[in-house]
């Protein structure tokens, strides 16, 4: 259960932000949809804990952010919380199966090359998985960050603007493959973005 | 894939970058090593073939001259002095040892050198196969001399007058070779040993007139004359008790037309003006080591500004702040590292192919080993890798992610 109450955010003493209170089932998945400047970006970076909230609370699986150190929250977002950034990103020099591989490795979990093969397999991404990321296309590439995100089975993954830089075929890809990894993680998935298109997608959506 | 392998794929993945950061590190760190190891050789060998000769006597002139004739048979005698002369130091009370040496003639560059078989006592050198010398024109030979002349016993040679190659060859006395010597490492291996009389026979201007008139002369020896016109070219002396060191070689240049010279005071001269240029390179190779830190910085500084987005990354993915430090500093470590340990191979390396090109036999048996001042050398090159990494890995530990993350 991801549950957060009353979060403000300012940044500079000026810019404020009130963010709605949610509260999610594992195996849910929320739209939260913006349009820029409305603190998107913010609210995703104080939901995996990258930024500490002006106020109010937040928990996952009844662990409070705040009750965390900084080296403690660290540790906790790399084992629960999986991110997917509107432009994907990778370590360059490693290829892709060794990215998916370091992440497991930073979570302290296994190094299981078969499962990591099976996750890129998934994906459809298993006859690239030796390539540097640079080589793969960007629809590729934003596949690949999908499996970066949910390969350390996290409870929580958060997508920023995943679509937003792709056509509709790969979009559509894209949001299906989103729904059905976190459906068989049964994790949390929330997605924030200003793209229309993924309205029609998700039964539960709400607007910053 | 973890972080100590992330960071030599890191390394691997900018090739012209590490190249540019490992040659001015092998550089700088190789020329310093050789200079280190050449010096070290050369004051090696120097002491070695001092073999406690406290002084040399001789005729007047330079007195490193005279030391750098006699004791290591590398530059021209200062001159000739009477024998009976020098005979009267070997009953001084303070004198333990004096080797008479007589030389000017050489075999295939090789110097032939009359002397007594002290000299053979002070190198502390045996026989490999042979006999020392009874008679006169019989010879002992350095190892080297044997080797490189292919000279066995029995073997008959004439000496040339003079020190090097196309001097006039005194073809009218043969020597024959009695002995080889043992290999030791000294400057006795590359000389010719012989009886003072050999060396003086062969100079006697008497000698020459009846040689010229009976061709046989030199196959029966009689015991040479010794008169007051009989010279040698120096005298090695040892000393019972430093006080002879005190007094002697004051007292000799003060009343005699003899100039006593004192070996390590002469070395020390020598070593200081030669040390002066060798710390110049070692101060512009140390400066070489630095711009080589400057490499490493540069290319770790631009890689990690293009890099950043992937620094937030692994922070995201659950890296800790010391693991972004690991990742950073093992670049810079790793390069220092390799750049010390190539550095140190190409020195020896150069110090195995130099003898080659200058065709040099007098640089002997070379260490493989790191020396004392190497031990000195290998953490500063590190030292400096690991400064060149240290603005780079405060701005790994440093990062700010959420910002980083909203920049890309």
């Amino acid at each position: 259960m991801l549950k957060s109450n009353s979060i403000q955010f300012t940044y500079d003493g000026e810019k404020k932000f009130k963010f709605p209170d949610l509260n999610i089932n594992s195996g849910e998945s929320l739209l939260v949809l913006g349009e820029s400047g409305v603190g998107k970006t913010t609210f995703i970076q104080i939901l995996a804990g990258l930024l500490k909230p002006s106020s109010g609370s937040l928990e996952l699986n009844s662990i409070n952010y705040s009750s965390l150190s900084s080296k403690k929250i660290d540790e906790f977002r790399g084992k629960n919380i999986g991110m997917i950034f509107q432009n994907p990103h990778f370590v360059r020099n490693i290829s892709i199966i060794e990215n998916l591989l370091l992440s497991l490795h930073l979570s302290n979990q296994k190094l299981d090359k078969e499962y990591a093969e099976d996750i890129l397999s998934q994906i459809g991404l298993v006859e690239k998985m030796n390539n540097l990321p640079d080589e793969l296309s960007q629809g590729e590439q934003q596949r690949a960050a999908i499996a970066l995100a949910v390969i350390k089975n996290p409870d929580l993954i958060l997508a920023d603007e995943p679509t937003s830089s792709l056509d509709d075929t790969n979009c559509q890809k894209i949001i299906s493959l989103l729904k059905e990894q976190s459906a068989s993680k049964n994790a949390k998935l929330i997605i924030i973005t200003h793209d229309n298109r993924l309205k029609s997608q998700f039964k539960k959506s709400i607007i910053l | 894939m973890n972080i100590n392998k992330l960071s030599w794929r890191n390394i691997t993945s900018s090739p012209l970058n590490t190249f540019l950061s490992l040659l001015l590190m092998t550089f700088g760190v190789g020329i310093i090593s050789l200079l280190l190891l050449l010096n070290n050789q050369i004051k090696d060998q120097l002491n070695n073939n001092l073999r406690g000769i406290d002084m040399v006597v001789g005729a007047k002139g330079s007195p490193l001259q005279l030391i750098l004739s006699s004791v290591y048979h590398v530059d021209n005698p200062t001159g000739n002095i009477p024998y009976l002369e020098t005979l009267k130091l070997e009953k001084n009370p303070l004198v333990d040892l004096t080797v008479p040496l007589s030389y000017g003639d050489s075999y295939n560059g090789f110097r032939i050198v009359g002397t007594t078989k002290q000299y053979l006592k002070l190198y502390n050198t045996d026989l490999q196969e042979g006999k020392i010398w009874k008679n006169s024109m019989e010879v002992v030979v350095g190892s080297t001399v044997a080797k490189v002349n292919d000279l066995k016993l029995g073997d008959k040679f004439y000496g040339t007058h003079g020190l090097s190659d196309g001097g006039h060859i005194h073809d009218n006395f043969s020597y024959v070779v009695v002995g080889i010597l043992n290999q030791s490492n000294s400057i006795i291996d590359n000389l010719v040993l012989t009886n003072l009389e050999s060396v003086w026979q062969v100079h006697d201007p008497q000698e020459h007139d009846c040689s010229s008139h009976d061709h046989h002369h030199h196959d029966h020896y009689h015991p040479y004359e010794i008169t007051d016109q009989t010279m040698i070219t120096a005298m090695l002396v040892k000393f019972k008790s430093p006080v002879g060191l005190i007094q002697l070689p004051r007292k000799i240049n003060e009343t005699t037309n003899l100039q006593a010279a004192v070996p390590t005071f002469e070395i020390n001269r020598l070593t200081n003006l030669f040390g002066f240029g060798v710390q110049t390179i070692n101060s512009i190779a140390l400066i070489i080591i630095i711009v080589s830190g400057f490499s490493i910085f540069i290319s770790l500084y631009n890689s990690l500004k293009r890099r950043r987005y992937e620094l937030a990354l692994i922070r995201v993915h659950g890296a800790s702040r010391w693991q972004l430090v690991r990742l950073v500093i093992l670049e810079g470590f790793i390069l220092s590292v390799l750049g010390t340990i190539f550095g140190l191979l190409i020195s020896r390396v150069a110090l195995y192919i130099i003898p080659i090109f200058i065709k040099s036999t007098s640089i002997g048996n070379l260490s493989v080993g790191l020396i004392n001042e190497e031990l000195i050398l290998i953490p500063i090159s590190i030292i400096i890798g690991l400064l060149a990494s240290l603005i780079p890995t405060i701005m790994a530990y440093n990062i700010n992610i959420p910002k980083t993350l909203s920049d890309a």
